[in-house]
């Protein structure tokens, strides 16, 4: 690419195959088509930014599984019955009739990097000239072992926001007193690294809720440690006293077996019964990112670090919790962030748009009890051959109750403002 | 909240075999300094002593202290000369003795 920026790479291109294919009074009309598979944080916001900065500029088309997105962010906060279903469930309305974004629902099966064509499920074909993957994660169900797609019908992962996350609140909500919960917590790397520990929280707060005294939740974990750590455990001995057991594999001795119908999970060290299980296996980028053959060995995607651009694929870019981030976790506000740099990258290469040097951003909020928040976050800037955290800042343990009552407060303007970002 | 032994010891062992013994108390471990959101001292409660025996033979005892964590968590090796019967025993403040025996096999 050196003397020849991608940008006047891909309009050379461009413009000699269409002088080719077609005539003159079309050539004038056809726009660069950018395709965008996976309606989330990510996916949405870059469909959005393109569509909206590009003014017309650019064809842009957004393919979703799903009519409208659960956001798995705030998710936790619906099985702690501070938030509706409703409340974190969107739609696309705005992004088409605003921006006039194209939306397809339905499942993209593969992508041909030769072609340059999407190919979906019902076996229609959608050409691009730039492509995001933004698929999120799937969930390797063997890495947790006798765990399976049909047992996660009984013993829920919900790290898929949809379903999975109502049929975990429907058994969140039948446990008796003296009944117990297991949760199996999953290795590095994972979407939303403080997820599993704020949804302990928000079980325990519903239990608590009730009066129940008598019911345990024992967290099984693939790690030795776990995000904000301090603060969670801190939070579980003052607002929940006895009820929450954490273990690492060093005092489990390892997860040997889960039975979803008999409500079991054996560890080196005992059984664990519990009338809910919550099994979150290990996980990996999206299907459609194996099948495009932009993957690592680990399966997930790495990226160049200014822009999001796969490593292997100019003419792809890669989001959220399917990219390998450097510093970044992999959480919602993560895939905003690099959907905005992806965008101002796309347009640069198909339009005479500007790029500017990136720039990246994050927070995680938790809540740990009522008005009890806490969060973690950085900036980032491209570093090393990666993206780097250049500022950090986490909660202390110890905060007074204001302070913590405003962190929360702040997740949910957070939550307004990025569902506004995304969707609006 | 009861408070359960989860130990782990091997079925069988080959005469002079040296295993590993893990074994796990679900409890509190209230330390008697910490106050409630009142202000008041919540009460000391802590398992003070464990033991573990193997045919009534002292393997292995201490004294835990209030600073130790809560589900206090232990690991050690003994070594297998003959079949027999480990007992495990945690004395509560209040005078609980949790305990849990375990037959080893030597084949």
């Amino acid at each position: 690419m050196s003397g020849l920026t991608r940008r006047h790479f891909g309009l050379l291109l461009g413009a000699s195959a269409s002088s080719l294919a077609l005539p003159t009074y079309l050539r004038a009309q056809e726009k660069p088509r950018v395709v965008v598979i996976g309606g989330g944080p990510g996916g949405a916001t870059v469909a959005k930014y393109v569509a909206r900065d590009s003014a017309g500029a650019i064809d842009v088309t957004l393919i979703n599984e799903t009519e409208t997105f659960t956001t798995c962010f705030f998710s936790n906060l619906y099985l702690g019955d501070f938030q509706s279903f409703d409340d974190i469930t969107h739609d696309y309305d705005k992004l088409v009739s605003n921006y006039g974004i194209k939306k397809i629902t339905g499942r993209a099966a593969s992508v041909d990097r030769e072609a340059k064509t999407v190919t979906l499920a019902d076996g229609s074909t959608v050409p691009y000239d730039r492509l995001v993957l933004a698929p999120g994660i799937d969930i390797i169900y063997d890495s947790v072992p006798g765990y399976s797609q049909e047992a996660a019908q009984i013993a829920p992962h919900a790290w898929k926001a949809g379903p999975q996350t109502q049929l975990l609140k429907e058994k969140l909500d039948a446990v008796e007193d003296g009944q117990n919960i297991v949760m199996v917590a999953p290795p590095n790397p994972f979407r939303c690294p403080p997820g599993p520990y704020e949804r302990i929280s928000m079980f325990a707060h519903v239990l608590k809720k009730k009066g129940f005294t008598r019911s345990k939740i024992f967290v099984l974990d693939y790690k030795e440690s776990f995000s904000k750590q301090a603060l969670f455990t801190e939070g579980w001995e003052a607002h929940y006293p006895g009820m929450v057991e954490w273990y690492g594999p060093d005092v489990h001795g390892g997860v040997k077996s889960v039975d979803a119908a008999a409500g079991t999970v054996e560890t080196d060290l005992d059984v664990f019964e519990g009338a809910l299980l919550n099994i979150i296996p290990s996980q990996r980028a999206g299907a459609i990112a194996v099948d495009a053959g932009v993957t690592n060995e680990a399966g997930w995607v790495p990226i160049d670090e200014n822009s999001m651009r796969s490593k292997v694929d100019d003419s792809i870019f890669v989001l959220g919790d399917a990219s390998v981030a450097g510093d970044m976790p992999k959480s919602a506000f993560s895939a905003n962030s690099q959907a905005k740099v992806a965008a101002i990258n796309i347009r640069a290469d198909l339009t005479d748009a500007r790029a500017f040097p990136a720039r990246y951003s994050n927070t995680c909020w938790s809540l740990i009890e009522t008005n009890d928040g806490v969060k973690v976050g950085a900036q980032y800037e491209p570093k090393d051959g990666k993206i780097a955290a250049v500022e950090t800042f986490i909660s202390q343990p110890g905060e007074d109750a204001d302070l913590r009552k405003a962190t929360y407060e702040e997740s949910v303007g957070w939550y307004a403002g990025i569902v506004e970002d995304v969707f609006g | 909240m009861s408070s359960r032994p989860r130990v782990r010891v091997p079925d069988t062992a080959k005469a002079g075999e040296i295993i590993l013994i893990r074994a796990l108390l679900s409890h509190p471990m209230e330390s008697g300094q910490r106050r409630d959101s009142s202000g008041t001292i919540i009460p000391r409660k802590i398992v003070n002593s464990f033991t573990c025996t193997f045919n009534r033979e002292p393997v292995f005892s201490c004294d835990l202290e209030p600073a130790i964590s809560a589900n206090p968590y232990f690991e050690f090796h003994a070594k297998i000369v003959k079949s027999g019967e480990f007992e495990f025993a945690w004395t509560d403040d209040d005078g609980t003795i949790y305990t849990h025996k375990h037959t080893i096999e030597v084949a």
